[in-house]
């Protein structure tokens, strides 16, 4: 089944939670909503399912509008960022609830609870209740639970953010076998950048109730549309600044300069705002064609894996991230350096002007 | 001024413990420095909570004492010790306004006029809340109540230590990343003693200096973050910290030399012949893993890559046990054959779980 | 959310439309009907269009001048109440427990009051405040303080009052109690820690928190004390003279007393919309209060 948005609003009370999204879905296909809270996931994938209604568009389900038609008359499962479980079934009774309602024989209740069961991993708990459950064997159970249903659409409204990050890791790494064997439309929302680039499928960048980009994970993280998605999309967050292209050089706004190299050499003269993430902030020259950049040191951080150097260049605030350990001092002042081949480039609408290829030629 | 001491240290909830299993949290010695940033760090049910509420006062251990600056402070009330705590629900009094929140805590300890004016004004430049002063605490983000909270704690003259109990948990990752940073400069611009408790790995490392690793009720390891990453002490500190974790085979370990699934590894230091009874494993973090083109290491079997931006993980098997390894970012894997090498100094030995010491040779 | 639209549950609607049709609505219009003429239910009607609403506003006139009286007494009657109850309430429900056996045995107690039909309650307080034989009557007066509530005006005030708070303080408590107990520990912990005192916490956590509780229950006791009927009339039945006469019980005297059914029927359709505002200034405050929550 595919579903399609087609310029999907809903207002309530004067606010504005989704403005004009398009999404077409495809049959099979894993598809992270990423954004930040209130900008529009929950509303999104309650709009899918059928719990609310548009207040404009329409939505579409292998070609048929069933913009007006509920949610009990559509094929969904939903599962919670909240463990939602009845409190007073079994782990067995809890998954087989909806087999039950449908009024399914009971030889293929047996079955596909114990299907599921195996597939997450809760077969020595089939007899607990909830309450004796861990969170993570609690989550697991309402996701169960969707997935014996067999619906053509399944929404996980960030499902595992009340887990403890190393329960995330493990559900996040087996959910993507889970769905595969599904075959139906499923719609992941999450904050977290991580998680989409893990999960893969496609992703949807969402900022404020709009619509940013969406595409093949990999495109849309290596080639953001606009500002936009490319913010929604950086963990650590992206670094800015806005520069001027006057022929064959580039001026930062600190005023250091230096050659326009790559697809900026390309762009006409004018004035653009160039992004990039952390891990494209040198804290030594990577080659002799980077532009240096003075700064100052605000933070550094150590993880261990990875140092993170918070920098104050100008007006803006940027971040390096870099493997191992590196002891920088606050207030030192250093010097970082861009690679002007490794630079998105936007216009002044916040549209890509430029983009480093895929595959960076050495 | 606040050096926090836990001697002899348990609790549990029942009333007449039988065995281990009866304590939240097993008897521990503890010294909390002056002025240093500490990390609690454990999954759910670890103790790390309780040990929180103990030392704020929150909660009364069933055994031991808890000495502040050596008073034992175990029987007093919150409000006796000079700490703040910041909890993972905003608390923020939404009748007042930014500025009364903050006055709050001196009012009531009897301060009037320009001594709090003053007070409160600075606090709320340090966490960047002056132009919300007067702003309803309705209203508010996430992150600009936590602030508030944070503020309230740090507005008093007396306050020696600030506990966080998983403060980040509601903020979104933007904006973790800005109060981050922003209680780390707060750190060392203050000297306070700050302990922070979380699950989350990346927050409970970069803040600290000193890590507390908990488990079970227990506390596994104490270090510094670069330690705890590169030497972990304990298996469950090696599969906790980093992401993924660390990788750990059964092996057969003798002098210099390690056997994993058939294959033979040269270690950087020596060993005793270990085996007879114990669980031997070597444990060596995906960091320190490195895929590389079919002959060059250990044979394995690349059963999947993610791309996860800034770095690309492996999923291989070696001998069919599961193994994460980094990918360099100039190669380009085709097919499932492949080999792995290891930095031989970060490859450890562990025998039941705990680190061993090898010789240097 | 959209809640689903199901056109045949109309035809499950339709038996009990035509019941209240009958039952009340049908009754309805014909005390809209009396309220137009004038008549003493000998079936003789003299039509007599606004005159007996003219007269029922204007207090210069026997009837206005009954209606104002009476209803200033109800709103006397409501504020007094509410000046009791409310803060009684929330202090009773602060000292209630939290956990443990005690707060099933807690709630069972305070819903007692509750369950009493009010008839049973009135003649309970009659027999009560007696003087000569009720326990409470002849305490009071015995202490020195002369207290006759079939004689002095300010005795059956009292003994009303007191009856009205014994019988529904229980359910502002019960309100705010519950309002109470939604209020996270964390907001406590922080409070004791900023070293606030009992008070500061009260003012600055428990009442906020509990704004939207207290108001439904200040609406609630307002609307049925407005509409007091019962427990007055076992009591003091209006008296003594018309010191305890409410809008209600002076209805019922002049429809059943005196017959004088048109007069009736246009008091009656006057204190309905009297109540019908206040009940929508509840539904507003209450909506407005959602939407601005959100």
């Amino acid at each position: 089944m595919s579903l399609v948005l087609d310029n999907v609003s809903r207002h309530v009370a004067g606010h504005t939670h989704v403005e004009s999204v398009s999404l077409t879905l495809e049959r099979g296909s894993l598809n992270v909503l990423l954004g930040p809270t209130l900008s529009g996931k929950t509303t999104l994938m309650r709009l899918m399912a059928g719990l609310d209604q548009p207040s404009a568009g329409r939505v579409l389900v292998d070609g048929r509008d069933v913009t007006g038609v509920h949610v009990r008359n559509r094929s969904v499962a939903m599962v919670y960022q909240q463990f939602i479980n009845y409190p007073t079934l079994t782990v067995y009774e809890n998954i087989a609830s909806p087999l039950r309602v449908a009024k399914r024989p009971k030889a293929e209740i047996d079955a596909k609870v114990r299907e599921a069961a195996r597939l997450l991993k809760l077969e020595p708990y089939l007899d607990r209740t909830p309450l004796h459950l861990s969170g993570g064997q609690q989550q697991r159970t309402a996701i169960a639970r969707a997935l014996v249903k067999d619906a053509q659409l399944v929404l996980l409204d960030e499902p595992l953010a009340n887990l403890d990050y190393k329960l995330r890791e493990e559900l996040r790494e087996e959910l993507p076998k889970i769905f595969a064997a599904s075959g139906a439309v499923f719609v992941y929302a999450t904050t977290e950048p991580t998680e989409a680039l893990l999960l893969r499928g496609n992703t949807a960048t969402l900022w404020e109730g709009r619509l940013a980009q969406f595409g093949r994970t990999p495109d849309v993280y290596r080639r953001p549309a606009n500002l936009t998605s490319a913010r929604v999309f950086s963990d650590p967050p992206l670094n800015t600044m806005r520069v001027h292209k006057r022929g064959a050089q580039l001026v930062l706004a600190t005023g250091e300069h230096g050659a326009a190299r790559g697809v900026l050499s390309a762009l006409p003269d004018d004035s653009y705002t160039i992004g990039f993430r952390a891990d494209h902030l040198y804290l030594q020259r990577p080659d002799p064609e980077a532009i240096a950049v003075a700064g100052t040191v605000a933070v550094s951080e150590i993880t261990g894996s990875e140092s993170f150097v918070h920098v104050d260049v100008g007006t803006d605030r940027w971040v390096a991230v870099t493997r191992g350990v590196l002891e920088v001092e606050p207030g030192e002042r250093i010097e970082i350096f861009i690679d002007p081949r490794r630079l998105f480039v936007f216009g002044h609408d916040g549209g890509l002007a430029a983009a480093p290829p895929l595959v960076l030629a050495a | 001024m606040a050096r926090i001491e836990l001697q002899n240290l348990a609790h549990s909830y029942t009333a007449k413990p039988a065995g281990p299993k009866d304590y939240a949290l097993k008897p521990m010695d503890h010294v909390w420095e002056q002025g240093g940033a500490y990390a609690l760090l454990g999954p759910s049910g670890c103790g790390k909570t309780t040990l929180l509420n103990i030392i704020s006062g929150l909660l009364v251990p069933s055994e031991g004492r808890v000495l502040f600056d050596g008073r034992d402070v175990t029987e007093q009330p919150t409000e006796a010790r000079n700490i703040a705590q910041v909890f993972q629900f905003p608390v923020v009094y939404d009748t007042m306004t930014v500025y009364e929140n903050l006055a709050f805590p001196l009012r009531n300890r009897g301060l009037r006029g320009p001594a709090v004016d003053a007070r409160v004004r600075e606090i709320a430049a340090l966490l960047d809340l002056t132009p919300d002063l007067n702003r309803r605490g309705r209203g508010l983000t996430a992150d600009a109540k936590q602030k508030i909270s944070l503020g309230r704690g740090l507005v008093r003259p007396d306050v020696a230590a600030i506990l966080f109990d998983e403060p980040l948990t509601v903020i979104d990752p933007h904006l973790k990343w800005e109060l981050r940073s922003k209680l780390k400069a707060l750190h060392r611009a203050l000297d306070l003693t700050m302990i922070y408790v979380t699950h989350d790995q990346t927050e409970a490392l970069t803040f600290a200096d000193t890590v507390v690793v908990m488990h079970d009720g227990a506390v596994v390891q104490i270090g510094r973050p670069d330690e705890l990453f590169e030497r972990p002490a304990h298996t469950f500190v090696g599969h906790f910290i980093g992401s993924p974790g660390m990788n750990l085979l059964p092996a057969e370990v003798a002098g210099r030399r390690a056997v994993v699934g058939g294959h033979a590894l040269t270690l950087a230091r020596g060993y005793p012949h270990l085996n007879g009874g114990s669980r031997v494993e070597i444990g060596v973090r995906p960091e320190f893993a490195t895929l590389a083109p079919a002959g060059a290491g250990l044979p394995v079997r690349v059963r999947r890559i993610d791309d996860l931006g800034r770095v690309r993980i492996a999923k291989v098997e070696l001998a069919g046990l599961p193994l994460a390894a980094t990918v360099p970012e100039t190669l380009s894997v085709a097919g499932e054959e492949a080999s792995l090498l290891f930095d031989p100094a970060m490859v450890h030995v562990y025998a039941d779980g705990h680190l061993v010491e090898g010789e240097l040779a | 959310m959209d809640k689903p639209v199901n056109q045949g549950a109309w035809l499950l609607v339709l038996p009990v439309l035509l019941i209240v049709a009958f039952s009340a609505i049908v009754p309805l219009m014909t005390v809209v009907n009396y309220s137009v003429q004038d008549t003493f239910g000998n079936n003789q009607f003299f039509w007599n269009g606004i005159g007996w609403y003219q007269e029922l506003l204007d207090p210069t006139t026997d009837l206005g001048g009954r209606f104002f009286d009476a209803l200033w007494r109800n709103l006397l009657f409501s504020a007094l109440i509410l000046a009791i109850e409310v803060p009684l309430g929330i202090a009773v429900a602060l000292s209630m427990p939290r956990e443990g056996w005690r707060v099933a045995a807690t709630l069972v107690v305070m819903a007692l009051p509750l369950l009493i039909p009010w008839n049973v309650v009135g003649t309970i307080w009659q027999i009560f405040a007696r003087e000569d034989i009720g326990l409470l009557g002849w305490a009071v007066n015995r202490l020195g303080i002369p207290y006759n509530y079939t004689a002095d005006p300010l005795s059956a005030w009292v003994t009303i009052i007191a009856m009205d708070v014994w019988h529904w303080t229980s359910l502002v408590a019960l309100l705010c109690y519950a309002g109470l107990r939604s209020i996270p520990d964390a907001f406590y912990q922080a409070a004791r820690i900023d070293g606030a005192s009992r008070w500061a916490i009260f003012r600055n956590i428990q009442l906020p928190k509990m704004h939207r509780v207290l108001l439904i229950a200040v609406l609630l006791r307002f609307m049925d004390s407005f509409m007091i009927y019962t427990e007055p009339f076992v009591v003091t039945g209006g008296g003594p003279g018309n010191s305890t006469t409410f809008v209600s019980i002076d209805l019922v005297k002049l429809a059943l007393g005196q017959f004088d059914l048109g007069k009736a029927a246009a008091l009656s359709i006057v204190y309905n919309l009297i109540i019908l505002a206040v009940c929508w200034v509840f539904y507003t405050v209450m909506t407005r209060m959602d939407s601005g929550r959100n």
